[in-house]
């Protein structure tokens, strides 16, 4: 009986809350994009001026995010993939979820201890973070890398929202599961154009903080 | 194929059209696999079954020498039993079904390794009748008194459940299936529909929360990752993935259920 319900719980998390939490972050990261170094900082501002924000980060991230991170791991250890035989189109969106879900760990892993580990052991503050993803994305290396990592994660959210609506039995039939196949790889492409377009964005030299500058090389060889 | 094993009067092998097999074999259970070779007289509309039958016959693998006949099930015939199903050209199906002249050269054939293998293209299905017995995929009527009629079935719920019942347990979507391997214990989508069938009979649907708890169990409906092979690697054309996610809405009202009500 416990299979079931971790493997329950393993879906909703995905969705609520670490699937809100994406888009939350996709939209605060754009707003690099559309209002440029004042606008991200008010957003940076804004989610700090949460009441408990740590508490939610606990509670409302991190734990989700290692539960479902730990537990999608081991789902993915499980699979015994066979697209040389069978090519359908479903099939690979099988393994490539599972492909995505180890990528977006490690990607996740590293994203984090660039940022918001630093800002915990006291390196540097909330609003020296713009500069940090600046010294990232200005590095064509780490650009690179991040980009893998961020049309992963964008991937693994989109194709799991489609799973997720066959999990809790919301899209049964063929022509359900087709129609929200493509809504599904539309929200796909919209959110990693969305979140490319961000990382392009802290690219600008507004973002530039001659602050942060040694914390991130340090964060990096580290 | 005449050319490659030109070895006597070349008039006489062009005439002898043949057809190539490459057989995967084991000899006993826990024993190693190989291939072996076999040139087959083509004959007009033959299967893979007259073909292994033509081994039977003559077994003599392609570089002439005497082999052990080649192992094999099958009862019907004509893709009802299930029996003969083997990996064909990379593919799981049912042998009695697969026409020579549809497949492409040389033709592959193996067991399915899904299950464990007694000899050559022999396997053990038993995973699948226990995991019917799990599910209990079956309608208890019997009692120390007649029971009287049971209630009428919608003729529009008979007509999807008939197709349902078509399952004839061949193992071919657990083959396909890359979630049912040795990491897990996964019973695999075949006996998930077969709870949806019994589930829809207006007798069976009485016992819907056994069967229902029966796959909310280890190894139940929650292994299943969406890869959809199933649906279409399923001689029958069942809708497995639709029993899945109608089962998954089953199982989470279940849940709900079963936690609001104590
Ligand atoms: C941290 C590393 C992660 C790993 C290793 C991972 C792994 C996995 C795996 C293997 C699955 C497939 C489960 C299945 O098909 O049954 C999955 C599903 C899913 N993941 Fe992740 N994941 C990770 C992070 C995330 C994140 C950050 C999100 C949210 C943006 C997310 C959202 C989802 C969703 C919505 C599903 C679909 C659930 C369902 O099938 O019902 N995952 N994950
Ligand atoms: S559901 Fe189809 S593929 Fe699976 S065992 Fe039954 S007939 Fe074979
Ligand atoms: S012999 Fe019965 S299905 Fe092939």
């Amino acid at each position: 009986m416990k299979g079931f319900y971790a493997r329950r719980l393993h879906s909703l998390l995905g969705i609520i809350p670490l699937g809100l939490f994406f888009i939350e972050h996709m939209i605060t990261n754009f707003s690099a994009y559309e209002g440029g170094k004042e606008s991200f900082d008010q957003g940076v501002a804004f989610l700090n001026g949460l009441p408990l924000v740590l508490f939610l980060e606990i509670v409302f991230i991190f734990l989700p995010l290692l539960y479902h991170g730990i537990y999608g791991l081991y789902i993915a250890y499980q699979a015994k993939p066979n697209n040389n035989h069978f090519g359908n189109e479903r099939n690979w969106r099988y393994t490539l979820q599972r492909v995505t879900g180890v990528l977006t760990f490690i990607y996740v892993a590293w994203h984090v201890y660039d940022t918001r580990f630093q800002v915990a052991l006291g390196n540097v503050t909330h609003e020296q973070l713009g500069g940090i993803m600046h010294n990232i994305m200005t590095n064509p290396v780490t650009f690179v890398l991040y980009a893998i990592g961020v049309v992963s994660a964008c991937f693994h959210f989109s194709n799991g929202l489609w799973s997720f609506l066959v999990t809790w039995g919301i899209t049964v039939g063929p022509r359900a599961q087709r129609v929200s196949s493509y809504i599904c790889m539309t929200i796909f492409v919209v959110v990693a154009v969305m979140f490319i377009l961000s990382m392009v964005a802290f690219r600008n030299v507004e973002f530039q903080d001659p602050t942060v500058a040694f914390e991130s090389i340090r964060a990096l060889v580290a | 194929m005449a050319e490659a094993v030109s070895t006597g009067n070349p008039a006489v092998q062009q005439t002898a059209k043949k057809v190539k097999f490459v057989i995967t074999r084991q000899d006993k259970p826990e024993g190693p696999s190989y291939t072996e070779e076999f040139e087959i007289p083509y004959r007009p509309g033959m299967n893979v079954i007259s073909a292994l039958m033509e081994i039977q016959r003559n077994p003599r693998n392609s570089s002439g020498k005497d082999t052990a006949p080649v192992c094999w099930e099958s009862n019907c015939l004509e893709e009802v039993c299930g029996a003969c199903s083997m990996v064909i050209n990379g593919k799981p199906r049912q042998a009695c079904s697969s026409l020579v002249d549809k497949l492409e050269q040389p033709i592959t054939v193996a067991p399915m390794k899904t299950f464990p293998v007694v000899r050559d293209l022999v396997i053990d299905r038993s995973r699948m009748f226990s995991a019917l017995k799990k599910v209990k995929a079956w309608i208890p009527i019997d009692g120390t008194y007649d029971l009287g009629p049971g209630p009428r079935m919608a003729e529009t719920k008979r007509q999807w459940a008939y197709e349902l019942s078509k399952c004839m347990t061949c193992g071919v979507c657990l083959e396909a299936c890359p979630n049912v391997n040795e990491k897990t214990d996964f019973i695999g989508p075949a006996p998930l529909s077969q709870v949806r069938l019994f589930n829809a009979h207006p007798t069976g649907e009485m016992n819907k929360e056994e069967r229902l708890d029966a796959i909310m169990g280890e190894g139940g409906i929650e292994a299943c990752g969406n890869s959809q092979n199933c649906v279409r690697s399923c001689p029958k054309g069942i809708p497995l993935t639709t029993s899945i996610a109608d089962l998954n809405k089953e199982t989470n009202k279940r849940m709900f259920k079963r936690w609001l009500s104590v």
